[in-house]
């Protein structure tokens, strides 16, 4: 266990290097697991129509039919039971949503059934589903389109949750989300769709509870959750920039959640910073931090810190916006503080901050 | 699906002089209104996605007209129509699209999340169906207030199939509560037909059965529709209970944005031709006296000019308003 991180190595065969978007990495992988398991369907609202959840899902139907990729009505809470159903019937159901908020009308059946039902029948039922849903971000999506809610899915045994970063685990994730037996929450973000890393065309399964180290460094163990993963690296450049080689972990499963690595990383670094995609409190950054706390000593480590959205509700005007989130440049200034408290305040140049954007991480991972 | 013919409404279903002007002036306020943030749209200066009314004017302007000012109303978040039928501030709506602190919202909810509670428009919300049983709540106080106000609940076809519909209209008859369902129905969520998601469209016969009188008007027109909430807001101050009216209507533009969409084939511009030819705003505006009728255009783009300018003065939110109204103090 405790050489986990190794898994970071590449997955990749020798095949040359294609680069792949993410949501064509989820839709291929989508298509392949279709194409190997009869009993996989797809569907949800909008998966059929011309935009085809902005190209994830785009080409499915033609291919494998209205039988096994279908829209349905406005029905959310029924819908995640119909998907409970027939993945105990036997079936492996992804249930796509647009965004992560309308979970909201899944939680009772994914809380009281899906979660619980292989243990409450002492075994007797599975329920192998997948739930797909992508977390908004600007362009005023606002407080009912923009929330990082995994922490309430990570807070419930029996529920797995993920939140790949990059193309290359998006897919490698969703055909281990399909393949497994236990309900899956998908954790995607609008941002990260447009983003490409080197994908192998062959179906590779990214296993559950290894997380990924991104970037390697000795001063600063940085954890970066969903697209704060990506932020997280650009952090990295320009903290390189003062002279702070930071190590960049992406967790990529939270739930089962592989704290050895990060644990290890923290270790030899001295100092933890978790940044999430959601709020912070009761959420995965408390988690970690608590985790690797409890697994190291109180006095293993000379820092912790945390960063997330503010605790407040996302509001749609840009000005304030952009305070809500972490970015590349708060999420520097930071760091450096945890690594040197006692230095005088820094902040990357506004340039470099800006420049950041333009970095592009393609892996391969 | 077979369509079904109108409930006939009863009585006269004509307005006279004064009705008629008045709805002129809201139908083409808010054609005018959403045309201007569709022009405005590209420029990045407003900083929310929009759901244009354009195409379901009627709808708003024929059941806001006959209400009282103190009646509630709950828009969607395509609730621009609604928002301005009620009386809601044309300059706070426009710098809350700007994101600007003047917004009626104070630039923090958007296009999607209007509010106007000085005129009675409860905030809109950006999950479909959320605010039916909202309205109904209000309902429920605006009884127990016992001042023969009113509440209406607009909501669009695909919120129809979500469960909190059926259990808000169920609630609604049992306890007789005075709140009138009103259905825009432009055929399509999002990108979706009817077909796809209605297993019949017999939408008024389902919501008949928990014994609430329910009314179609298909053609879109605005006399109609008012001439059923006047009669129907009547019977609700006396203690009826809740009805319900399917409006049949055209969304011209794409789901979310300022343009567009028939090349994407999902709906057929010939469609859109018909329901061109049938325009409210052309059809009340034709029967006003012309100059009577430059007039209000005239004073409709002075507004709009206004409320434009006062968006754009208005300043960005200051830092601290990040953590304001987060709890109420
Ligand atoms: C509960 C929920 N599910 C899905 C969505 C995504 N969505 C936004 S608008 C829309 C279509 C709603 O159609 P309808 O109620 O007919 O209203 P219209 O947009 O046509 O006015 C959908 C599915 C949502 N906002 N909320």
């Amino acid at each position: 266990m405790s050489s986990r991180s190794e898994a970071a190595a590449p997955l990749r065969a020798a095949a040359p290097e294609r680069r792949l978007r993410y949501v064509e990495a989820l839709n291929e992988a989508v298509a392949q697991e279709m194409a190997r398991d009869p009993r996989v369907f797809i569907f949800g609202l909008d998966v059929d129509d011309h935009k085809g959840i902005q190209g994830s899902t785009v080409g499915l139907q033609q291919r494998f039919g209205r039988d096994r990729v279908f829209n349905t009505p406005l029905s959310e809470d029924a819908m995640t039971g119909v998907a409970i159903g027939a993945a105990m019937a036997g079936m492996r159901p992804i249930h796509v949503h647009i965004r992560m908020d309308f979970l909201m009308l899944c939680m009772n059946q994914l809380v009281n059934m899906a979660a619980k039902a292989h243990y409450m029948y002492g075994g007797a039922v599975k329920v192998p589903l997948v739930v797909r849903s992508m977390i908004g971000k600007s362009w005023g999506q606002g407080a009912q389109h923009s929330q990082g809610l995994h922490a309430m899915f990570m807070h419930v045994p029996g529920l797995k949750v993920v939140a790949p970063s990059n193309a290359h685990d998006a897919k490698g994730c969703l055909i281990a989300a399909i393949r497994d037996d236990n309900p899956v929450i998908f954790v995607e973000h609008r941002l990260l769709y447009g983003t490409e890393a080197a994908v192998p065309e062959v179906p590779y399964a990214t296993p559950f509870g290894q997380a990924r180290i991104m970037g390697r460094g000795d001063d600063i163990t940085i954890v970066g959750i969903s697209n704060m993963a990506v932020e997280c690296l650009r952090a990295r450049e320009l903290l390189s920039a003062a002279g702070i080689a930071a190590e960049i972990i992406d967790p990529i499963s939270l739930v089962p959640l592989d704290i050895e690595t990060i644990a290890a990383s923290a270790r030899r670094t001295g100092r933890l910073l978790v940044v999430d995609n959601a709020w912070m409190t009761c959420g995965a950054s408390a988690e970690i931090v608590a985790r690797v706390l409890e697994r190291l000593g109180t006095r293993a480590l000379q820092s912790v810190g945390r960063m997330g959205f503010a605790p407040t509700t996302c509001p749609t005007t840009p000005a304030l916006e952009r305070e809500f989130y972490p970015n590349p440049a708060t999420i520097a200034e930071r760091a450096h503080l945890l690594v040197r408290p006692d230095a005088p305040a820094w902040r990357p140049a506004a340039e470099d901050a800006a420049l950041a954007y333009q970095l592009q991480f393609r892996g391969p991972f | 699906m077979a369509p079904q013919g109108d409930v006939p409404l009863q009585g006269n279903v004509d307005v006279d002089a004064g009705t008629l002007e008045r709805l002129y002036r809201g139908l083409r306020r808010i054609r005018r209104v959403e045309e201007e943030v569709a022009r405005l749209y590209p420029s990045d200066k407003i900083k929310s996605p929009v759901h244009l009314s354009i195409g379901q004017e009627a709808i708003a302007v024929g059941v806001c007209d006959p209400l009282r000012a103190d009646d509630v109303v709950a828009p969607t978040y395509r609730g621009h129509a609604a928002y301005l039928a009620k009386g809601g501030d044309l300059n706070g709506m426009m710098a809350e699209l700007y994101g600007k602190v003047g917004g009626c919202a104070r630039g923090k909810g958007g296009s999607m999340h209007l509010i106007g509670m000085e005129r009675f428009i409860l905030g809109a919300s950006a999950v479909v169906g959320t605010t039916i049983p909202l309205a109904l709540g209000f309902a429920l106080a605006l009884k127990r207030e016992g001042k023969g106000r009113i509440a209406v609940a607009f909501f669009g076809d695909g919120a129809t199939e979500e469960g909190v519909f059926y259990e808000s209209l169920n609630f609604a008859a049992l306890h007789r509560l005075p709140l009138l369902f009103v259905c825009e129905n432009n055929f399509f969520a999002i990108h979706t037909p009817l077909e796809k998601r209605w297993a019949t469209d017999r939408l008024c016969e389902r919501v008949a059965t928990y014994d609430i009188p329910t009314t179609k008007i298909s053609d879109g027109d605005v006399i109609k529709i008012h001439a059923w909430t006047t009669e129907s807001a009547a019977a609700l101050r006396t203690g009826a209970g809740p009805r319900f009216l399917e409006c049949h209507a055209w969304r011209w533009r794409e789901h979310v944005g300022p343009g567009e969409d028939y090349d994407a084939g999902y709906r057929a511009r010939a469609d859109l031709a018909a329901w061109q030819q049938n325009d409210p705003v052309e059809r009340i505006g034709g029967r006003i006296a012309a100059p009577v009728r430059a007039a209000v255009d005239a004073a409709i783009e002075r507004e709009i000019a206004d409320a434009v300018a006062f968006a754009e003065a208005s300043p960005f939110p200051d830092a601290e308003e990040l953590t304001a109204h987060v709890f109420a103090e």
